[in-house]
């Protein structure tokens, strides 16, 4: 048997998950490092290529943007997982459940009192000038006050080993099935590690998620939806994925119909009334009477019934706001503002380039920085300084000075890293991390998460449009 | 349920027995041609118009050839109903009714297509693998039916699948009986022959019906199994034990089993008890190929109606 062999891993000048700086393991990877040292290099890798095949069967296959071909690809899992501990776990559920408390009262606060603009705390004209703010929804208060159901931000742990939020996603975060289809694939990869270890389980999710989604409501026995921009969307397997694990019926645009303010679906036995939609379908294509005219995705009507409260729309228009990355600076007074409290979870500085100083200083230190469009996601829109062309920064520069509400500039963080397996060696990768909570009648953090890697040497763009793979996110009872 | 699911899951059902279907007749033309004297090609032009895209084959290929048969029917994108068409049909269907089947359905059918995929994208095949291929297939497409009857609750969802299955099944057999029993019955010289029987034989295993048939009749005659595979009610390929198949699954979605509530549950019933009171030799005397044609008109007609009645969209908007 040819032994793992760890003497040429590289642990310097990163945060490594699984060994300190002078490559001893860390404690939570002591079982996992000996389980693999037993089992050898060949087994390592039929493991992987079963879990490939696992993948492909279960049809967690997405289409990629931008390819004309119509290929389907699988989300590489990578079988090396991500070990958090119990007491790492903690922090990072009460500094995401603090932040997301105060995300939705800062919402509930734009649309309605507009305290925070008043008190200037933030500049109404970030506000206002935000692509993602709905004027619609001036004076609306959703069910239970609630705008934000649904959150998965994203979490990178730097050099310094501490966690940081990289971004917030509440419109419509994705890639929770993988979580949990990842975690079903690992069980089957290393039976024996999960008898071991004591690995927090995830697969109540759906379970949370349905009375999550049934809370909103007070009607009895609320018909529930998930509403998928239908087959060819990337996401389309977790659509499914949802909508079956949670019993609830799989609707396109075209099953919806509104009469009345009322949302109703067409059945084989006529209409029948509709509760609550989990919406995979951004805003602006959910109502082309109301938003973009020509969507074919969402339902002529709904935004109407929605306002009436007929109908309960789950993440609540609107919370895209927060999404704006320049917006996201804020976020540690907005904090402060509502609840009084000093930020937990730290942000990544920023430097918004609608100000004059941080311009100044993104344009003369634009080498050293991440520039990233404010509306953009999704790995696009984006500078990496250190690894980019002169060309290239100019460009940049030309944009930001050409429209500066729409850049901001964070430092480069080195993301920290996992071994993974890369051809027939081991090699560290970048990870990031994206736990999802869901907002009902309290915040629930999910103990697990969405482990992204950058599969490509070097790389720190986890996407997985951009050459990303997941990892399954262990997190410790101890 | 869903109008639109409704929709996809009767043709998800719909492509899967097209698919078995095809895959059953070109395994059963391979044994045959080995029985018949080489060079012998025409065998292989039934086999399209079995289809019913003999049209389509002759704009696509300029001479009848095996190799050029068995592409079209297997692999060729142009063909709607070739068999890698129709697999990656009922894929995509069940993809997009996911929430509605079971796990084990699933990922059958997800297997059997990239086994189907793998499959059609190898250059070359031997007759050898092309035949193990074909198997694969029909052993593919029959553990589905298994696992659909045995993971599925007799919901709606179940109930428009077995429909589109019926009808599909009914459509096919009667298209092979049309076309095999008029090139049988068409040469005379051959009758009694022992290649006369061997055409025979292949017939009813172009329908799984060989056993079976034996088994009741013994001895292979044309009206025996023209009676066989119209009028059996217990041999589960014959048109009419699918259309009792179908009318259940009808009463069940329909909500009544007295008099028909709907369009579909009537031109169905009308075409069942046609067939329950009739004799072979009076469908002999009217002519088979009429009678046979009339069936396949009808059980378009009766498609049609399903979908007006529950899948359309303007149907149940305003009702």
């Amino acid at each position: 048997m040819q032994k793992l062999d760890f003497s040429a891993y590289e642990t310097k000048g990163f945060y490594d998950e699984m060994f300190d700086e002078n490559k001893q393991v860390r404690p939570n990877y002591k079982l996992f490092l000996e389980r693999l040292e037993k089992i050898g290099h060949k087994k390592l890798n039929s493991l992987q290529h079963a879990t490939d095949r696992a993948q492909l069967s279960l049809g967690m296959t997405f289409n990629v943007y931008n390819d004309n071909q119509g290929v389907e690809r699988i989300l590489h899992l990578d079988i090396i997982p991500r070990i958090i501990g119990n007491k790492e776990w903690i922090f990072l559920e009460k500094g995401l459940q603090q932040r997301i408390k105060a995300l939705n009262l800062f919402i509930q606060d734009i649309y309605n009192d507009q305290k925070v603009l008043k008190d200037k705390i933030i500049p109404k004209e970030m506000i206002f000038s935000s692509i993602s703010y709905l004027k619609e929804l001036e004076g609306f208060t959703p069910p239970k006050d609630i705008w934000c159901h649904i959150t998965g931000s994203d979490l990178i742990k730097g050099g310094d080993g501490n966690y940081y939020v990289l971004e917030d996603n509440l419109r419509c975060p994705s890639g929770v099935s993988y979580m949990l289809e990842n975690r079903e694939i690992l069980k089957r990869t290393f039976p024996e590690l999960f008898e071991k270890l004591d690995v927090k389980p995830v697969y109540n999710y759906t379970h949370i998620l349905r009375d999550t989604l049934e809370s909103l409501t007070d009607i009895e026995k609320p018909t529930v939806v998930v509403l998928t921009p239908g087959t060819f969307n990337a996401a389309y397997f977790e659509h499914s994925y949802l909508a079956q694990q949670m019993g609830a019926e799989l609707v396109e645009g075209g099953d919806l119909i509104v009469k009345n303010d009322k949302v109703y679906m067409i059945t084989t036995h006529g209409l029948q009334r509709v509760d609550v939609i989990y919406r995979r379908v951004d805003d602006d294509f959910i109502d082309p009477l109301v938003f973009n005219k020509n969507s074919l995705l969402g339902c002529r009507g709904l935004f109407g019934a929605y306002l009436k409260g007929n109908v309960t729309l789950v993440n609540a228009p609107g919370t895209g706001v927060v999404d704006d990355k320049a917006v996201y600076a804020y976020i540690p007074r907005i904090i402060k503002y509502y609840l009084g409290e000093e930020m937990i979870l730290p942000n990544v500085q920023t430097y918004i380039c609608d100000e004059e100083s941080d311009r100044k200083y993104v344009i003369e230190n634009i080498h050293n920085l991440v520039v990233k469009q404010t509306d953009a996601s999704g790995g696009y829109g984006m500078l990496i300084g250190p690894k980019s062309t002169k060309k290239e920064q100019q460009e940049f520069v030309a944009k930001i000075k050409n429209n500066p509400r729409n850049y901001i500039a964070q430092p480069m963080i080195n993301l920290s890293r996992v071994p993974t397996i890369a051809d027939n060696t081991i090699e560290g990768r970048h990870v990031d991390l994206r736990p999802y909570a869901l907002y009902g009648d309290t915040i629930k953090i999910i103990p697990g998460a969405l482990t992204r890697v950058a599969l490509k040497k070097g790389s720190i763009v986890v996407n997985s449009s951009q050459g990303g793979g997941s990892k399954d996110t262990w997190v410790l009872n101890s | 349920m869903l109008g639109r699911v409704a929709n996809t899951i009767y043709w998800m059902n719909r492509y899967l027995e097209r698919a078995e279907n095809y895959a059953r007749f070109m395994d059963v033309n391979f044994n045959l041609s080995l029985e018949l004297p080489p060079n012998e090609t025409e065998q292989w032009k039934p086999l399209v118009a079995i289809t019913g895209d003999w049209k389509l084959f002759q704009s696509l290929y300029s001479d009848l050839e095996k190799n050029k048969v068995i592409h079209f029917l297997t692999f060729d994108e142009n063909n709607p109903n070739s068999i890698c068409n129709c697999i990656s049909n009922a894929r995509e269907n069940a993809r997009a009714i996911r929430p509605e089947i079971t796990k084990e359905v699933w990922e059958q059918i997800n297997a059997l297509y990239y086994m189907v995929k793998d499959g059609s994208e190898k250059k070359t095949f031997t007759d050898n693998n092309l035949r193990s291929f074909f198997s694969e297939i029909k052993k593919g497409c029959q553990l589905l039916y298994g696992m659909y009857d045995a993971t599925m609750s007799r919901n709606e969802a179940w109930h428009f699948g077995k429909l589109g299955q019926a009808i599909e099944r009914a459509d096919k057999t009667s298209r092979v009986l049309d076309v095999k029993y008029h090139l049988l019955l068409g040469s005379p010289k051959d009758i009694g022959s022992s290649l006369d029987l061997i055409q025979w034989a292949a017939l009813l295993k172009s329908v799984s019906a060989y056993d079976m048939y034996r088994k009741k009749y013994g001895k292979l005659t044309a009206s025996d199994i023209a009676q066989f595979l119209i009028l059996d009610t217990t041999f589960p390929r014959s048109i009419l034990a699918c259309l009792i198949r179908a009318e259940r699954s009808l009463i069940s979605l329909s909500g009544s089993s007295f008099g028909f509530n709907n369009l579909a549950q009537k031109q169905l019933g009308s075409l069942k008890s046609q067939l329950e009171y009739v004799a072979i030799e009076d469908i002999i005397k009217t002519g088979l190929h009429e009678y046979l044609d009339d069936i396949q008109q009808k059980l378009n007609s009766i498609s049609t109606a399903i979908y007006d009645s529950f899948f359309s969209l303007e149907n149940q908007v305003n009702s």
